[in-house]
């Protein structure tokens, strides 16, 4: 009989709690706010003895996942944190680990970027880091959180995969905020994510040169061969999700539906605005609005297929980004634009800046965003341009 | 003599004839910091993991799809070796106790430039000797950074023209500032080995590896490495000059052993700097002045090293 149990945790300890049943060897990680209760909790268990690992704690994010790098092309099961700050500063080092095939697990807990200096929740963080070649999945509660850290060193680990995975939690929202959160028996968790080999492993009896230097006979080679197992990853992602469901009971998928049945205006989220988003749904249904939502789970390597196939009847889709690519209006909504117009040029898409550095974005904004969007289509008919909006900023 | 007599004097210094680092690599005729490597490689035998930083060396020696190690050895990036080394030693420290791996007792070491060591990747180092992993860390000091073409480092010395550090028409002597001395921070880390080495002395150069390698904790070693290319001298006084610079105590070589300081080789009377700069291109600039101003530095450095030596 397995025991699994509900307990209150805020989503950094659930994240500690995974990390523990996924029994990591090496743990490297620098403190950042809101990533620190991560680490603290990780420092305790294996000071009590509950968890066997070496934790480095390094002088900087950039050691961080360089001491990563190192534990993993060594064979060790490995773990880090950031955010903001921190994930910026270990930048350089993250696309290391997504060429050489090491699959670290990392969870970020977003963060907007200074200046001014802001510890609040956005996802400008996630934006820097679009480019880095992980697989990047976005947790909405502290459930999640731990489900998709769990799944992620399944997902990396396997030696079709073998790429790193970036858990995305948003700071505080999910960090600090403590839910109940069903837990495991440990001994499912070790048979779901068992003991791996690390096929090319930094070993004296069978010695390999890891990170030559490619000139440009061979550069565009590697790169190539880089992005096509990338695309691979996608069915081997839904696979252990699938799996994860059918021995936990919640599974996952790339591209997540709420409300969607026969909706002609959708709106569209990433990380923990989506519930909010959910009760917004709610509330315009009973209105009589045919309003739905698509939440994105699975940020790279991004879910074209399940995405299109998700908006593929709608008419209006509203997009929420909570970063700003300056001069350019939002990120994931120029990334939805350039997903869809292939196949649906048609379709209306109107996108909005919101929730910037912690601030709130109540049920009422998802609201005004949809009514907005509707004036905005109308205002495009007659001419007018349709640049991004800010919501929710005093003049 | 004796033949056992013979072997005696033969039998210590008898190195091993595996090259490790093999032929083939793209180094410049006469390159220094390959002829160390070559050296460090032969010490450090099979049971080793190498930690390599950007720089010369990881690009002569590793243009894909071709390899001239012969042990496991990894690149990837410029300034973050002393992170990438503790990864590895602690992955291994963690699997063995875990009963994953056997301890077969390798060697960890950490490979860089003087740019690598003593500028960019100076925080990942520090962290990693003072966290006291187990490991020897080997500095190829060839006083600039000669990968991107000759620019200066906080290691290039006083009056030596770079390409970042020009002589011209205002500024006269090319590199304005002193080195700096690297080998004293790692000192200063408390950490239980520190050593100078130069490969025109090369059984000193492995003793000490071998030195490095079996001390449990970090071990520094700062190598004195020749490049006839930025340095604009002539390739096949590489070995000299490595003996010179140490002749003339512009470079002494010394170990540190748990904070004891001993000189591996003393000279009742160092040879004039000026024997020295005068062989190089990068000094041919040096008026009278600013070589004397050289010869007293060094005078003065030197004496603060024997006092160190004696005062234990
Ligand atoms: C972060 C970063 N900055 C700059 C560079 C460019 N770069 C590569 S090697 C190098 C100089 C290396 O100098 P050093 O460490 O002294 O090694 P050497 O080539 O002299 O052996 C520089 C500046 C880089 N690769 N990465
Ligand atoms: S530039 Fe200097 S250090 Fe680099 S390979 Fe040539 S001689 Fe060696
Ligand atoms: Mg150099």
């Amino acid at each position: 009989m397995t025991k699994r149990r509900i307990v209150g945790l805020e989503g950094s300890f659930a994240i500690a709690e995974a990390v523990r049943m996924a029994n990591v060897d090496v743990i490297s990680a620098y403190p950042i706010t809101p990533q620190t209760h991560i680490v603290e909790r990780l420092a305790e268990m294996i000071a009590d003895g509950e968890l066997d690992a070496e934790f480095i704690c390094v002088e900087s994010e950039h050691s961080a996942m360089s001491a990563c790098v190192g534990a993993s092309a060594a064979g060790a099961r490995v773990f880090t944190c950031s955010a903001s700050q921190g994930l910026e500063l270990m930048h350089e080092v993250l696309y290391i680990p997504s060429s050489m095939r090491l699959p670290i697990v990392a969870v970020a807990a977003n963060r907007a970027l200074s200046a001014p200096l802001s510890v609040w929740c956005d996802h400008s963080d996630v934006m820097a880091i679009r480019d880095i070649g992980w697989i990047q999945i976005f947790a909405e509660n502290n459930q999640q959180a731990f489900d998709l850290t769990v799944c992620a060193y399944r997902i990396a680990e396997d030696k079709e995969v073998l790429f790193p995975a970036m858990v995305h939690m948003d700071g505080f929202y999910l960090s600090h905020v403590t839910e109940g959160v069903m837990l495991p028996d440990e001994e499912e968790v070790a048979q779901f994510i068992p003991d791996y080999e690390y096929p090319f492993v930094l070993d004296p009896d069978n010695p390999v040169s890891m990170g030559c230097y490619g000139p440009p006979f061979i550069y565009p080679e590697a790169k190539k061969a880089q992005e096509v197992d990338f695309e691979k990853t996608k069915p081997k992602i839904q696979e252990v999700w699938n799996e994860f469901g059918d021995t936990f009971g919640r599974s996952y998928s790339p591209v997540e539906e709420y409300q969607m049945e026969d909706a002609s205006i959708a709106l569209l989220t990433m990380g923990s605005s989506g519930e909010t988003a959910m009760l917004a749904a709610d509330e315009m249904r009973a209105e009589g609005r045919e309003v739905g939502l698509v939440r994105l789970r699975l940020w790279r390597p991004f879910p074209f297929k399940e995405f299109r196939e998700a908006v593929k009847d709608v008419e209006l889709l509203v997009v929420l980004d909570r970063a700003l690519s300056f001069g350019m209006g939002g990120p994931v909504c120029s990334e939805v634009k350039s997903a869809l117009y292939e196949k649906r040029k048609e379709l209306n898409i109107v996108g909005f800046i919101g929730g910037l550095g912690g601030r709130d974005i109540p049920i009422d904004g998802f609201k005004y965003m949809v009514n907005r969007a509707v004036e905005r289509v109308k205002a495009a008919e007659w001419g007018e341009e349709m640049g991004p909006e800010m919501i929710g900023v005093r003049e | 003599m004796a033949q056992e007599q013979e072997e005696k004097l033969f039998l210590p210094r008898f190195i091993t004839t595996d090259e490790n680092f093999a032929p083939g690599h793209r180094a410049c005729i006469g390159c220094g910091e390959a002829l160390a490597v070559r050296h460090v490689c032969k010490a450090l035998g099979n049971n080793v993991i190498i930690v390599n930083a950007t720089g010369c060396i990881e690009i002569f020696s590793s243009l894909l799809p071709l390899t001239s190690w012969r042990v496991p050895w990894i690149h990837t990036l410029f300034e973050n070796v002393g992170a990438v080394v503790s990864g590895i030693e602690s992955a291994y420290k963690a699997r063995i106790r875990k009963g994953k791996i056997e301890d077969r007792g390798v060697v960890f070491v950490g490979f860089a430039g003087d740019g690598g060591t003593s500028d960019i990747g100076l925080q990942a180092l520090s962290g990693a000797m003072e966290r006291g992993h187990n490991f020897l860390y080997c500095c190829f000091d060839n006083e600039a950074y000669m990968n991107t073409g000759i620019q200066r480092s906080s290691s290039t010395p006083y009056g030596a023209w770079t390409t970042t550090a020009p002589v011209g028409k205002k500024s006269i002597v090319g590199q304005m500032t002193w080195k700096k001395n690297m080998p004293e921070i790692a000192v200063a880390h408390r950490i239980p080995y520190v050593a100078t080495a130069s490969p025109s002395f090369p059984f000193d150069l492995m003793d000490k590896v071998k030195r490095g390698m079996e001390i449990e904790g970090p071990a520094y070693l700062h190598i004195f490495s020749v490049c006839p290319t930025g340095w604009r001298c002539p390739p096949e006084i590489t070995v000299e000059i490595g003996r010179l610079v140490v002749e003339t105590g512009i470079f002494p070589l010394y170990e540190v052993i748990n904070g004891e300081y001993h000189l591996s080789v003393d000279f009742p009377e160092l040879k004039p700097v000026r024997e020295y700069l005068k062989k190089q291109g990068r000094f041919r600039h040096l008026t009278e002045k600013d070589i004397e101003r050289i010869q007293a530095r060094v005078e003065e450095e030197y004496q603060r090293l024997k006092e160190k030596v004696g005062g234990k």
